[in-house]
């Protein structure tokens, strides 16, 4: 990715201080951004030059020269103008947040910096390492400035030779739908809509695999007489329908299988979500909520962290737990043990096993998704 | 012109002015219902993950035909050298100008987060360029857009300022915008028909529908604006092009009758499992029947305006040809909109079936964004009547020519 950068990074001039001042990533050594300990001053020394009297101006109202024409008297592209107008913007409109903050604290004017950042930062994709870093720091230290809690987010990466895969034992589910249950928690999905990525299908027995007669949502007592189950979620498609239709590149197969979505790039068109095949995603049509003491603090930035409204998102196999070595939250809380998890690299897997040593079928193979999901039977 | 034609848009009749006003309000309501949608999410509005596209997607759809028809009156005048049509053409072109502001307005108004969607703008966002056919439509649609706003004002501006404008250079754009339209058209298709998840859109033959219902919708909404032209300014509008663009029409519904038949037996002759959301569309199924008296309205309209449409004698009436034509928009807007849309996604991929009934707001933002295409067409109109009719003429030295809105 280097010096291929597809997305667009704000160049305040911010970086050019950091090796003399790298305390703070905003590159001044006081006041302004408010990440310091040091007391707050007054004055603001943004180090880049072409905005030193724009923000000076909107700032004290010293008025030497006209702003617009700092600003735009200046030869460049129409790359670089787009820049500059963007940045400008930002200054202008930060400058008032901080210009509110004098009165409301460091806090408010660290949010509002915050904020600004993460409006306007890349495609989590194509980030370098550290720009990753950098916002999942971000991420953190709002979720400590907004509800005094601490978190933990992660970005740990794909793993080499690893490959996801899971396989689920139709004769063993029950119905009892812990999956379910501890899935909602562990990805903290939002408790109001009753979003929920797995869907646990209830079928006749004798009848196949009828799922247009199937029973997803039922409230009685489980195992029912007659009936077995069967459960689908995100397939994690070899070849996912869902990657390509995305306008923005919002959502992408990660080495080690995992598609996953940039929540703070999606732009909620739900074209993803018409050509899933397998109803593996959900949108936020409102804000989602969690009550603060049922928030899973262990997080990662592709998988489980808060989500805002109007993105979609969907299981990412709780790429925080999975990329930790552990199973996902369905696998682990399953009663009958009915699922299993793996790496379809390792060829001592249970997967692996399974795969090997049963009849193993897809769905809707015809489509050519390739899903790295398989149903059994005993 | 700029000063001019602001001018010129601001006077006018009585009429005038209770339209202009009329449609403001609209807009208002749209937009108070927008600030609901933008503060609550999309819960505002009656989609959910089982139907996750609705009322906003299904206007684009229908919209984006509209647009497209502008070309149908394009090219037999500049290309064709037709000169009949090139009072007519200027009008079309308004329409596409204002059918694909609502277009972009509709697909705006449909996403999750409206905040950043600088992230689609190339260069500075990530496009998903050539993969995504989403991001094939942005192109496609702005590019129309660019051509359809460039070509009048260049014609305008020249007559603006009492001179001849040079087919050297609009010629060339004209053609483009041709074949642009034919493009904005599939690539819109292309948007539903490459989902193989959804087998309702999944279906070679919906590139071509679009085109052939689009070419009728569209110019038929054309022959109603211009019968309101003749009747409420002085701008003179052949009855030689009314029937040409009539002639035009039927040529086209009756294609599109052609493929519906193809479209219906290939469904219920021999149904699979494929056939479902066809089932639902037209017969409901387990109960569920909200689009019934949609489609059955649809389709009677639509064999009714054809069969009208395609006697000589009927056509050639204005008062059968104007009801014919409203009659064929109303159902090509049920058709190629939610009639097209909403059974997509109906049944779900496991079979659930969920049905969608668009809320107030979003009813509402869909008549705001509707007035404000009506709005800008009627302002676009105006002043190219005004500028052809030579009302509007360039008189002081001063006014510079690149600064046109």
């Amino acid at each position: 990715m280097d010096g291929k950068k597809k997305w667009f990074t704000l160049d305040l001039g911010w970086n050019r201080k950091e090796s003399d001042n790298s305390a703070c990533g905003c590159g001044k050594s006081t006041g302004g951004c408010g990440s310091h300990s040091a007391p707050p001053r007054n004055d603001y020394s943004i180090s880049a030059e072409e905005f030193d009297a724009a923000v000076e101006d909107t700032m004290a109202g010293e008025v030497q020269r006209d702003g617009f024409q700092q600003v735009f008297d200046v030869k460049m592209d129409r790359r670089t103008a787009f820049r500059k107008l963007t940045a400008s913007l930002m200054v202008g409109a930060g400058a008032v947040g901080t210009s509110c903050s004098m009165v409301a604290g460091e806090e408010t004017k660290e949010k509002a910096q915050i904020d600004w950042e993460e409006q306007f930062k890349g495609n989590y994709k194509l980030m370098t390492q550290e720009e990753r870093q950098a916002t999942v720091d971000r991420l953190v230290r709002s979720y400590q400035l907004r509800k005094k809690e601490n978190i933990k987010m992660t970005a740990t990466d794909a793993s080499e030779d690893v490959l996801f895969g899971y396989a689920f034992n139709i004769s063993k589910c029950q119905g009892y739908m812990d999956c379910v249950s501890a899935c909602v928690k562990e990805n903290n999905q939002d408790r109001n809509s009753e979003m929920q990525y797995i869907r646990i299908h209830e079928m006749k027995d004798g009848e196949g695999f009828k799922f247009n007669k199937a029973d997803d949502n039922y409230y009685h007592e489980v195992p029912a007489e007659g009936h077995f189950y069967m459960g689908t979620q995100c397939f994690h498609c070899d070849n996912p329908p869902c990657v390509d239709v995305c306008p923005v590149e919002a959502t992408w197969r990660e080495k080690d299988g995992l598609v996953v979505i940039d929540y703070d790039w999606c732009i909620g068109c739900r074209y993803c979500m018409a050509a899933c095949p397998y109803d593996g995603r959900r949108f936020n049509w409102s804000k989602p909520e969690v009550p603060e003491e049922e928030v899973n603090k262990n997080q990662h930035y592709l998988g489980n962290r808060m989500r805002k409204k109007g993105v979609m998102e969907k299981c990412t196999f709780c790429v925080q737990r999975s990329r930790s070595g552990k199973d996902p939250a369905c696998v682990e809380a399953c009663p009958t043990g009915a699922r299993i998890f793996g790496n379809l690299l390792d060829p001592d897997s249970t997967i692996r096993w399974v795969l090997e040593n049963k009849k193993v079928f897809r769905l809707k193979e015809d489509l050519g998704t390739e899903p790295k999901f398989w149903y059994f039977m005993d | 012109m700029v000063r001019d034609s602001l001018g010129y848009i601001t006077h006018g009749s009585k009429p005038y002015h209770v339209w202009m006003i009329f449609l403001s309000a609209v807009m208002l309501v749209g937009m108070y219902c927008y600030s609901i949608q933008i503060e609550e999410g999309l819960s505002a509005t009656g989609m959910t993950d089982r139907v996750s596209w609705g009322l906003y997607i299904s206007n684009f759809t229908f919209l984006v035909g509209v647009a497209a028809a502008a070309v149908m009156l394009v090219m037999p005048t500049y290309v064709l050298h037709d000169i009949d049509f090139k009072h007519a053409v200027l009008i079309g072109e308004g329409l596409a100008v204002a059918a694909l502001l609502m277009c972009l307005a509709f697909v705006v108004a449909d996403m999750g987060g409206p905040s950043v969607l600088w992230h689609m703008i190339p260069g500075i966002g990530v496009f998903n360029f050539p993969s995504s056919m989403l991001a094939w439509d942005v192109i496609v649609l702005n590019g129309y857009l660019f051509i359809n706003i460039t070509i009048p004002l260049y014609i305008l501006f020249r007559h603006y300022q009492g001179k001849e404008a040079n087919p050297r250079v609009y010629i060339p754009g004209s053609i483009l915008s041709v074949l642009w339209a034919v493009g904005i058209h599939l690539v819109t298709a292309f948007l539903y028909e490459g989902l193989q998840a959804r087998p309702f859109w999944n279906n070679a033959l919906l590139g071509p529908r679009f085109l052939a219902s689009a070419f009728a919708a569209g110019p038929a909404l054309i022959i109603l604006v211009l019968a309101g032209i003749r009747s409420f300014t002085a701008f003179k509008i052949e009855d030689r092009t009314i029937k040409k663009i009539a002639m035009i029409v039927v040529v086209a519904a009756q294609i599109n009758l052609i493929m519906l038949i193809s479209e219906l037996f290939k469904e219920f002759y021999a149904p699979t499992h494929h056939s479902e959301s066809a089932y639902y569309l037209f017969f409901g199924l387990e109960g569920k029947t909200a689009l019934l008296p949609w489609i059955w309205t649809a389709i009677p309209l639509n064999v009714l305006a054809t069969i009208l449409l395609t006697f000589h004698k009927l056509r050639n009436n204005p008062k059968v040809l104007y009801f014919c034509c409203f009659i064929l928009f109303v159902a090509i807007w049920i058709e190629k909109g939610f009639g097209l849309i909403v059974p997509g996604f109906i049944p779900g991929p496991y079979g659930k079936i969920a049905e969608y009934t668009p809320t107030g707001v979003e009813i509402g933002v869909t008549l705001g964004i509707w007035a404000m295409g009506a709005f800008i067409f009627t302002m676009l109109a105006k002043t190219s009547i005004g500028i052809e009719l030579g009302k509007l003429r360039y008189k002081k030295k001063s006014v510079r020519g690149s600064k046109t809105a």
